[in-house]
């Protein structure tokens, strides 16, 4: 039996069929991805309550299909009036112009910011959208599993964390692993890729850098977890339950960033619950760098509600509404002054995130760069797969980035990009 | 002899076993408690019945209105391809006019040309004319369904001519010919192929997918495949999305059966 | 001067040649010319940024490792799919062209039904169905004593799961169409051959398979341009992946022109589509032609 509400719900969808009706009202849509899409209508009706002229509808993405949804939309002329913006993305989008630069009557948002976040949104000298919340990726571990393996602190370096790997694998018992690395995920190779102290695009962007020394070394690095049967040769879509699996002790180091704070929180058993922790990413020699990530909002050119969808970006970057967006979501604030605010300050797992966004380091500004990297997965898939040799991966990313990059050399020539 | 016959039908039903199971087991699935399917080995009944699944999808997901847009656009894409290519069809089949013969033949040609190869260019008329993301775009292929109207040249040249003469002879016009004679003999096809098109357009994944960039208008494929990438573990919830995707055409397919399984082999058979 | 009844028919016509010539011919005509563009995202925003680039699309596919894969994996499913559907229908199209099957309307429905269920949804069924850890068929294989398969996450294994996917889905459609020309052969011809003492399989190959002939031809010929044309499978249930084991041609079209926008390559590769259906069918169709003329 279906019950009223959802007949109810039906109906709704239907009547929603009547868009734009002319009440008065300004419908602001607002797309959003994954738990932030999940989370957010709990703080709008605050918003909502304060703008009486103003209704936020938002509209929920998957993070994968998230940026392709947004170009296809700007293509399609169907973008929303506010969004959710990977911060690398920032550099693409503004490029095609879909961006509205951040007006003077906001000036004020891009005070008391991360100043390495707030770079990553600006192109061109001008801030092309407001960061919402900041990360940057860690590592979450079993600590139960660590201490039975003989180590009682995450290791610091690539060498230590190794052996400590085969030693948590071997705990484990069989069948089960030491890490998940996901092999359709750029992001755990980006990382080790930023320990070196190459830059990963050379020649003004305009070309490929993987076959530096450093980066070279990170592929190795990358290769021997496969290879010495520390990480399941995987993709993220044949792993069916990440926390259940975790629980398990299917893997016991998990690359992601503060979102999995709250799924872990409430996703994985009690029992397993005083057995985790969130922990620095290791480096070549020493503590590592991974990259400055997390969301930004952007407002596009293209809404009719400049003023309405401002305003948004301003409730949502305001200092107390993101320390309690923090405790609903886990997202850390991008306004430093937010993370005063005493139950963000008192979350033991935050504080690893502290240290990891000191460490944080740039990846390049180009439009192409979230395909360059796309490509690199690819390529380092098939050399985890035996295909390739480091060597080989190396010089076949930086072909396929040089490629990419061509269209940029061209415009760079003829003056027509930045 | 006799064990000859139990085995052929041992073998079939064997066939329809596993022909069956797949549909039946999402059936199955889609009643289970979250995370009750995700174990080994994998239950084949619900333990506890529940339609958590179906209520989240109306409540929280918004499949009724997919559900519409879906049942909008399918009966639209009938209705406009009907439209289009039964005088056609006809014309073809039993007006003369001059080129009559040789354009047939380029439409036949034109067959082995996959609709894909045009999307593109395709994508940026419609943008430039403004209709991406409208239902107009989404239903623009069906206008121009050249097997559609091949199907419609088949069946009609079946019409004696005879009584198109005779009518023509009571002083008719063409118009009131196609409407009053052609018509009705034809009736047999236009189910066939509105049931074609219906299910055509329901079924359809790909044009969709790039036209309906807005997620209000997406259709139920569309809107599936969007969220099995966001709720893959979720097993009992896309299995109840599955079930209510293809339940209605599965209901329609069998009760037209007849009409559907007849059209079809008239358009493979002599093609 | 145009006749009454001429001016009707064209009356008739207009509407679906016209449909046909803005929504079909020119959109395929413009999928040439734009395939010699380097057409792409900063060329949506601002036409200035496009560039007439002649056959560097084509030039730059034929050196891209992902496109020759898309082409390999293409040409598999084909190779593989096509002889497995059609073996499929034709095996029960015989089974049930037996006199002695029980309630045969019955199972031809039901044979018939995956077909016209929602490509989408039934994938996403599978996709349960071939889990490796709690899928169905890896139960059946174990629980007769088989090695579990890692069936959508092993390159060698993901085409095979997707064809045993698709040919559950559409054998239901050739079998119905053996069973209509099996169904003319006059059972004299069964019942003489069973008196010159031959058997069932004899039987099969001299009196089925010469009646069937054409029709397998002209089926496998749409079969192979149905293979070549494979997208929702692998979007739904690999992604393309593993490694890009099951990036098939259409599917690397969608990627590159939607994903990413690069609208003047993707245009070469429908374009590169075309021709390898087009030439796949022009020989299968000499093929008929040759046999054709033995018969007579």
């Amino acid at each position: 039996m279906i019950d009223r509400r959802a007949a109810l719900g039906l109906m709704a969808g239907a009547s929603l069929a009547g868009c734009g009706r002319n009440d008065g009202i300004t419908r602001l849509s607002f797309w959003a991805m994954g738990n932030e899409a999940t989370h957010a209508p709990q703080i709008l009706p605050a918003f909502e309550a304060a703008n009486p002229g103003i209704k936020v509808v938002v509209q929920p993405l998957p993070w994968t299909a998230a940026h392709q949804k947004l170009l296809t939309a700007y293509a399609g002329a169907s973008l929303p009036d506010v969004s959710q913006i990977g911060n690398t993305w920032v550099a693409e989008l503004a490029a095609i112009g879909a961006l509205s630069p951040t007006p003077a009557f906001a000036d004020d948002l891009l005070q008391d910011q991360f100043p390495a976040v707030l770079e990553t949104n600006r192109i061109g000298g001008r801030a092309m959208a407001t960061p919402w919340y900041v990360d940057t990726r860690l590592i979450y571990l079993r600590t139960d599993l660590l201490a039975r393996a003989g180590f009682d602190a995450m290791p610091v370096t690539w060498a230590e964390w190794k052996r400590a790997m085969h030693a948590v694998k071997r705990v484990a018992g069989d069948g089960n692993f030491a890490i998940l690395l996901p092999v359709n995920e750029f992001e755990q190779l980006l990382t080790f890729g930023l320990q070196g102290d190459q830059p990963l695009l050379r020649d003004e962007d305009t070309r490929g850098n993987f076959s530096s020394e450093s980066f070279r070394a990170a592929l190795a690095f990358y290769k021997s977890l496969f290879d010495e049967g520390l990480a399941p040769l995987a993709s993220a879509a044949q792993i069916s339950n990440v926390w259940t699996e975790f629980a398990r002790g299917y893997f016991s180091f998990y690359f992601s960033g503060p979102w999995t704070i709250g799924d872990m929180k409430s996703r994985l058993p009690a029992e397993i619950q005083p057995h985790w922790t969130t922990a620095g990413v290791p480096g070549t020699t020493g503590p590592g760098a991974s990259a400055p990530g997390g969301s930004s909002l952007a407002v596009f050119r293209s809404s009719p509600h400049q003023d309405a969808a401002w305003k948004l970006v301003r409730y949502l970057s305001d200092p107390a509404v993101q320390a309690r967006f923090n405790v609903i979501t886990g997202d850390l604030p991008a306004r430093p002054s937010a993370w005063a605010a005493p139950k963000v300050a008192s979350d033991p797992y935050v504080t690893a995130f502290n240290g990891q966004l000191a460490r944080a380091r740039a990846v390049p500004k180009v439009p192409e760069w979230e395909r360059i990297v796309t490509e690199m997965q690819i390529v380092a898939e098939r050399m985890v797969r035996g295909e390739f040799t480091v060597q080989q991966a190396g010089a076949e990313i930086d072909r396929r980035a040089d490629r990419l990059l061509e269209k940029r050399r061209w415009m760079i020539e003829q003056g027509r990009a930045a | 002899m006799k064990p000859r016959v139990i085995l052929l039908n041992v073998g079939v039903a064997l066939i329809g076993l596993i022909v069956l199971f797949p549909l039946l087991w999402m059936l199955s699935v889609s009643f289970m408690s979250t995370g009750e399917a995700a174990v080994f080995p994998p239950p084949l009944l619900p333990g506890r019945w529940t339609l958590e699944h179906y209520r989240d999808l109306f409540v929280n997901q918004g499949m009724g209105r997919y559900m519409w847009n879906s049942f909008a656009l399918a009966t639209l894409a009938t209705g406009l391809a009907l439209a289009f290519t039964v005088p056609a069809g006809y014309a073809f089949a039993k007006l003369t006019f001059k080129g009559r013969d040789r354009l047939f033949q380029l439409l036949i040609g034109a067959l082995v040309i996959p609709a894909q190869i045009g999307t593109l260019p395709l994508f940026l008329m419609l943008k430039s004319i403004g209709l991406v993301n409208t239902y107009a775009g989404a239903l623009v292929p069906w206008l121009a369904s050249i097997f559609g109207l091949f199907l419609v040249r088949q069946y009609a040249l079946s019409i004696p001519d005879e009584m198109l003469e005779a009518a023509r002879i009571d002083g008719a016009s063409e118009g009131q010919i196609f409407r009053r004679i052609v018509l009705p003999t034809l009736t047999p096809i236009l189910v066939t192929l509105g049931l074609f098109v219906f299910l055509g357009s329901w079924n359809d994944f790909l044009w969709p997918l790039i036209i309906l960039t807005d997620q209000s208008n997406y259709t139920l494929p569309v809107a599936l495949a969007a969220l099995s990438r966001e709720h893959v573990q979720d097993i009992e919830l896309m299995m109840a999305g599955a079930v209510i995707t293809v339940a209605p055409v599965l209901i329609l397919f069998l009760a037209l059966q007849r009409f559907y399984i007849r059209g079809m082999l008239a358009g493979s058979v002599k093609g | 001067m145009i006749s009454r009844r001429e001016r009707a028919a064209w009356g008739f016509v207009a509407p679906s040649l016209i449909a046909i010539a803005i929504f079909f011919v020119i959109p395929v005509v413009s999928s040439l010319l734009l395939s010699l563009t380097d057409f792409d995202i900063y060329a949506l925003a601002d036409l200035g940024n496009m560039r007439f680039v002649g056959l560097q699309n084509y030039e730059r596919l034929l050196t891209n490792p992902l496109f020759w894969q898309a082409m390999k994996n293409t040409v598999w499913f084909s190779v593989l799919g096509v002889p497995l559907a059609i073996g499929a229908s034709l095996a029960a199209a015989v089974i049930l062209n037996a006199r002695t099957i029980k309630w045969r309307p019955v199972w031809r429905v039901m044979f018939f039904a995956p077909y016209v269920t929602t490509l989408v949804a039934t994938a996403v069924l599978w996709n349960y169905l071939l889990h490796t850890r709690y899928g169905v068929i890896n139960w059946a294989l174990t629980s007769v004593g088989l090695p579990a398969v890692d069936w959508l996450g092993n390159p060698d294994t993901s085409i095979p799961a997707i064809l045993i996917f698709v040919v559950w889905k559409i054998f239901g459609y050739n079998m119905l169409i053996f069973l209509a020309v099996l169904q003319t052969v006059p059972d004299d011809l069964y019942e003489a051959a069973r008196i010159d003492g031959a058997g069932p399989w004899a039987r099969f190959t001299n009196v089925t398979l010469p009646a069937i002939a054409p029709t397998l031809l002209l089926v496998s010929i749409i079969s192979v341009a149905g293979f070549f044309q494979l997208f929702a499978e692998p979007y739904v249930m690999t992604q393309g992946g593993p490694a890009q084991s099951t990036v098939t041609v259409l599917y690397f079209m969608y990627e590159e022109g939607f994903k990413w926008w690069n609208l003047g390559s993707a245009s070469a590769v429908a374009f590169i589509l075309f021709l390898c259906i087009f030439a796949v069918t022009m020989v299968q169709l000499a093929v008929s032609r040759r046999l054709g003329g033995d018969h007579t």
